[in-house]
């Protein structure tokens, strides 16, 4: 056995606080090690060209690299050695970088911890076994959660791709946040007309279907052949006879009803339709409102509808969907305002949320685009906004910067004066953050063109004094408090992950942040990865974004599917569990802990019962092998001798 | 129902100043059957002065009381001045947080304070470990003519990570206490703006400024009383309403109540033995007191909702 | 490595590649600076790990093992992490009767995201495994 370790400089980033040169000199040292040097960038080309030379010049057979985390490179260092002829598992990665050089102050000690990391790697490479990778076949079928902008993006390009697509919205109706917003910046096009046709693709593309006021209840199975299990909510009308006339909500009786759409700007009809431009247009009861379920009786709608489309006894509904690869843009949510109790949202009624104030600003929303003052319905002539409404707030459990409030509170400062030409707006700021094309120009439009007064500062307290709103804060370009009397106030409350978010996460094996937006596989060069391999980000669930992000995240994850539904089989990752017939006594309770019901029991010819991995569904958590009562069952390339080597190579030396 | 079973460090505003609230909060307690049980030989919590000057010394006044309290073996300690509160819960606090500071103090003390006392104000004492249910039930008289304005000023319960108590921007604790006794409560806005404190005296422009501020919105609100729950905010709002009124051009002549005199009216003790007397600013009708009026059901809208559908 | 006698204890930890292992390449790339004791080995899943790994790493030579998975409900492979934790809890009560002193060995979760918190875990254990001193020198003495 000739072990090749190759030790990276990473220029100054491991060199800087280890002594490689030492390194590689005691690894000389190590039985079984045939060559050791180090270089400066190993993972550059000449680096990795080193390698092929030195595994054909010394005849090596197992290479060891020391350097960054295998999280990063033990993919490129693989397909090195598996270029240079060797099988790609014989290879491991030494982590002297995330792990040593940056995290240790002290060159001596770092330089140790280094060599003893390269000596269990030695240890564990001269343990490993050729592994091969089998391929099966591929579901070609897609399915998005999420019907925003985002998710519908990725919806259209992955079925213009050739591929159907299931597509699963929470709400009644698709669209997400973009349908509820009156215009976007910085263009100020109208968002509905933009996103209108969108939402009409997407209802009459042949290959996309469209689940709307459903959840994805449970996700089976892995890359490439995923089981999904849909949660169809009960709407109480029938959606295959609904024309979506309107007919009964016009009739309805409980007018009450919390009007999620419009976040409760205005109260709606116990049967609705969310918006006149819904896709489906089709019509849903909301049961804590609706007559028939609260009181027993009523039943208006079932008279009036004209095709006999309503029917109090539905139920729930649980359908099957086979697919291969998933997007997730889940969108997100917003902070409640009752958290901010300085600025008395909840309990002023003209204290009110940007989104609130969009429904405000929209020709098709509540007040046909008047905006008004909830309290008593009168034209505001002074708006103040104030941005940063719970974000950049630790204290709020918001440390973040909310990304897109900035931009459409100039964009609500500009309408609110086309809209009444004789308000003035004031804006309340921590800074201005509009780095995109044309953002910062629209947020100087807004002070310069449309008067909008801008405050550096923040708001302490928002109080009423008679009609008006009091909203006092500090303009420190000034060094003053200043008082503004509105008569409306906006607040930027602070974006969110969307309400349910770990829990979708916790079904699809993703990992969530602290925050719980979605972890994507790599900050800057696997954006819209995630370490689950088949399941792919895009939109706000991975963070706040606005428009033009959202869409070209939807399109970034498409054209990962794609690349991946271009291929009929997939290969599978060889490190899985094996089972050794010989040494398997038949207990089975592999069978009972294997998380993914990947191992089934065999009866071998001459009547034994041994234990037998379903290679496409194994996963390669290795369960199985910590359960195993006499280690029949070995998970791959970490088998108990593997591990143990590198224990040993710790502890005994 | 959380434990009874609590000191009572009166502290010095409530021996001068604030004899009233102290009179008022015994029979208060009275009332509600609980025992008032002031520690022994207790001393200065050390205040403003204290912490401004040393950190250490301000521990160590504070938790010579708190070791009182360890003394009598009880759960804890209720004190009615938000300032003696602040400073004893402060100890406390940063005595429990740091272990360097703990042994530092407690080098200071006789005997070493354990961190075991729960400083609580008499406000949340009375709050929450009594209840506004139990408030109720010793009410014989009604306040007709009052809307009070509750007011809790500064350090009742901020910092929140170290009062641990009510929301530290809208706090309705005392607003639920009054309405619990049958008193009409205006929504007021400026329940915690400041009152300017101790610079009543080095500062008295600033305080005409603020205290105008607090009364005038009170007014606004609708109330035409104040209740307070410390000793300073009652003697800047109250004693210094005619100095605003020069000032300021105003004309406020509005009371200012300490939460436990409102509670006090209404369990029958007269305004003589709850120290009203001792205001400056004359209640007049506003402590009248009546019968209690049962309150009234809301039928009729209920019986018109029901006629809405039946037709 | 007896050169760093003294220095250094000699702690082993097992980290899942999904979560933990993350988490630590986070707490590099953040430069939270930890005590260097530690060497982690890689294991797919905290699920992986066999108790047997950590006896033998404390009877070989560790000083302290550290043993770090997703935190509950997050597991890359749903629910790996529930069979480490009854594993493991068992481990801990365990030790004791085989002499080894319970705080030697210590099983957290932290996730890929949490730099700053492994950060914590690895100074707070190397803190506790140092405040009780090395486990084999007794042993050389005894021989």
């Amino acid at each position: 056995m000739k072990v090749g370790v190759f030790i990276c400089h990473c220029g100054n980033n491991i060199a800087g606080t280890v002594d490689v040169a030492r390194v590689a000199e005691e690894t000389r040292k190590i039985p079984g090690v045939a060559y050791a040097i180090n270089y400066m960038y190993t993972c550059s080309e000449p680096g990795q060209d080193q390698i092929k030379d030195a595994i054909k010049k010394y005849d090596l057979d197992r290479i060891v690299v020391a350097a960054c985390s295998p999280r990063m490179h033990e993919l490129t260092f693989r397909r090195t050695v598996e270029k240079a002829g060797l099988n790609r598992y014989y290879f491991e990665m030494a982590n002297i970088r995330e792990h040593c050089s940056w995290i240790g102050e002290d060159r001596e000690l770092n330089t140790n911890k280094a060599m003893e990391a390269v000596r269990a790697a030695v240890a564990k490479v001269m343990q490993d076994k050729p592994l091969y990778s089998s391929s099966f076949a591929v579901n070609k079928r897609v399915l998005v959660i999420g019907g925003g902008v985002a998710g519908m993006q990725a919806a259209l390009d992955c079925a213009d791709g050739g591929h159907e697509v299931v597509l699963v919205e929470k709400s009644p109706s698709v669209g997400g946040m973009m349908a509820r917003l009156d215009k976007t910046f910085p263009t100020i096009d109208c968002s509905i007309c933009i996103l209108g046709p969108k939402m009409v693709d997407v209802a009459q593309h042949d290959l996309i279907k469209l689940y709307a006021y459903s959840e994805v209840e449970e996700v089976k199975g892995y890359v490439g052949n995923y089981q999904i299990k849909i949660r169809k909510k009960a709407t109480y009308v029938d959606w295959t006879k609904c024309t979506g006339c309107g007919e009964c909500m016009e009739k309805c009786p409980s007018k009450d009803a919390y009007d999620s759409f419009n976040f409760g700007v205005a109260p709606t009809k116990a049967i609705n339709i969310p918006f006149p431009q819904a896709i489906p247009k089709k019509a849903k009861i909301d049961p804590t409102y609706c007559r028939q379920f609260t009181k027993g009786k009523c039943g208006v709608c079932a008279k009036i509808c004209p095709t006999k489309a309503i029917n109090y006894e539905m139920e729930d509904e649980i359908v099957t969907e086979e697919v291969g690869a998933i997007v997730v843009a889940s969108g997100y949510g917003l902070l409640d305002i009752e958290k901010m109790g300085e600025y008395g949202g909840g309990r002023y009624p003209d204290v009110i949320t940007a989104i609130q104030y969009e429904r405000l600003l929209n020709a098709s929303g509540p007040t046909s685009g008047h905006i008004v003052r909830p309290s008593d319905h009168e034209e505001p002539k002074t708006v103040v906004f104030v941005s940063c409404c719970g974000s950049r707030d630790k204290s709020i459990g918001v440390p973040y910067c909310s990304n897109f409030c900035c931009m459409y509170i100039a964009k609500q400062a500009i309408l609110t004066k086309d809209h009444m030409p004789d308000s003035q707006s004031y804006v309340f700021y921590m800074d201005i953050r509009s780095p995109g094309k044309g953002y910062d120009e629209f947020t100087r439009r807004a002070q310069e063109e449309y008067g909008t007064k801008y405050i550096r500062g923040r708001v302490s307290r928002i109080f009423p004094k008679g009609k008006k709103m009091v909203v006092r804060g500090a303009d420190t370009l000034l060094g003053t408090t200043v008082e503004i009397e509105a008569d409306l106030v906006v607040l930027a409350n602070a974006v969110t992950a969307a309400p349910g978010a770990p829990q979708l996460a916790e079904k699809l094996h993703i990992s969530y942040d602290t925050n719980a937006f979605y972890v994507e596989s790599h900050p800057k060069l696997r954006p819209v990865e995630t370490n689950t391999s088949g399941v792919f980000l895009a939109g706000c669930a991975q963070g706040p974004k606005d428009i033009p992000a959202s869409v070209g995240q939807g399109s970034a994850a498409a054209a990962k599917v794609l690349s991946m539904l271009s291929k009929d089989f997939l290969e599978n990752d060889p490190a899985i569990a094996q089972v050794n017939q010989n040494a398997c006594v038949g207990c089975l309770k592999c069978v009972k802990t294997c998380p993914f019901q990947a191992i089934v029991e065999e009866e071998l010819r001459g009547g034994k019962v041994v234990a037998k991995v379903i290679q496409t569904v194994c996963a390669g958590c290795g369960v199985c092998t910590s359960t195993c009562p006499c280690g029949a069952i070995q998970l791959q390339h970490f088998t108990d001798n593997q591990l143990l080597a590198e224990v040993n190579a710790l502890c005994l030396s | 129902m959380a434990d009874k079973d609590y000191a009572y460090y009166p502290g010095c505003s409530l021996e001068g100043t604030g004899s009233a609230y102290d009179a008022s909060i015994r029979l208060v307690m009275q009332a509600l059957g609980v025992e008032v049980k002031e520690p022994h030989d207790w001393s200065c919590c050390g205040s403003t002065p204290a912490h401004a000057v040393d950190h250490l010394l301000a521990g160590a006044l504070a938790a010579r009381n708190l070791v009182l309290v360890q003394k009598m073996g009880l759960k804890g300690v209720s004190a009615p001045c938000p300032s003696c509160f602040s400073a004893l819960k402060t100890a406390h606090y940063r005595m429990a947080k740091s272990k360097a500071f703990k042994d530092e103090v407690n080098e200071l003390l006789d005997v070493p304070y354990e961190g075991t006392v729960d400083v609580r104000s008499t406000l949340q004492f009375i709050y929450e470990n009594i209840g506004v249910e139990e408030v109720a039930r010793p009410v014989k008289l009604a306040l007709p003519n009052m809307k009070v304005a509750p007011y809790y000023g500064c350090i009742l319960n901020r910092p929140p990570e170290i009062a641990q108590f009510d929301d530290p921007e809208n706090p309705v604790s005392m607003d639920n206490l009054i309405s619990a006794v049958g008193v009409e409560v205006v929504d007021y806005a400026f329940k915690m703006e400041c009152c300017g404190a101790a610079f009543g005296v080095p500062r008295k422009d600033m305080v005409n400024k603020l205290t105008h501020k607090v009364l005038s919105m009170a007014i606004e609100a609708g109330a035409n009383c104040i209740a307070v729950a410390c000793p300073l905010c009652q003697q800047n709002l109250d004693l210094r309403q005619a100095q605003v009124n020069a000032a300021m051009g105003s004309s406020f002549n509005i009371p200012v109540l300490y939460f436990s005199q409102i509670m006090g009216l209404t369990y029958g003790f007269t305004p003589k033995e709850l120290g009203i007397d001792k205001g400056v600013v004359d209640p007049g009708n506003l402590i009248e007191t009546g019968p209690i009026v049962p309150k009234e059901v809301e039928k009729p809208k209920k019986t018109k909702a029901a006629a809405k559908e039946a037709s | 490595m007896p050169e760093l006698a003294g220095k250094e204890l000699r702690i082993v930890g097992f980290l899942c590649n999904w979560c933990s292992y993350g988490g630590a390449d986070t707490a590099g790339v953040g430069r939270f600076k930890q005590p260097t004791d530690l060497r982690i080995i890689r294991v797919p899943c905290s699920g992986r790990i066999d108790p047997l790994f950590v006896v033998k790493a404390l009877i070989n030579g560790a000083d302290g093992v550290l043993v770090s998975g997703c935190h509950p409900r997050d597991c890359h492979y749903s629910d790996g992490n529930y069979y480490a934790r009854r594993r493991l809890e068992m481990l801990k009560q365990f030790l004791p009767f085989m002499g080894i002193d319970g705080k030697r060995f210590h099983y957290t979760w932290v996730s890929a995201s949490e730099g700053q918190r492994w950060q914590k875990v690895v100074t707070d254990f190397t803190r506790q495994v140092h405040g009780i001193g090395p486990l084999h020198e007794k042993k050389e003495a005894a021989k």
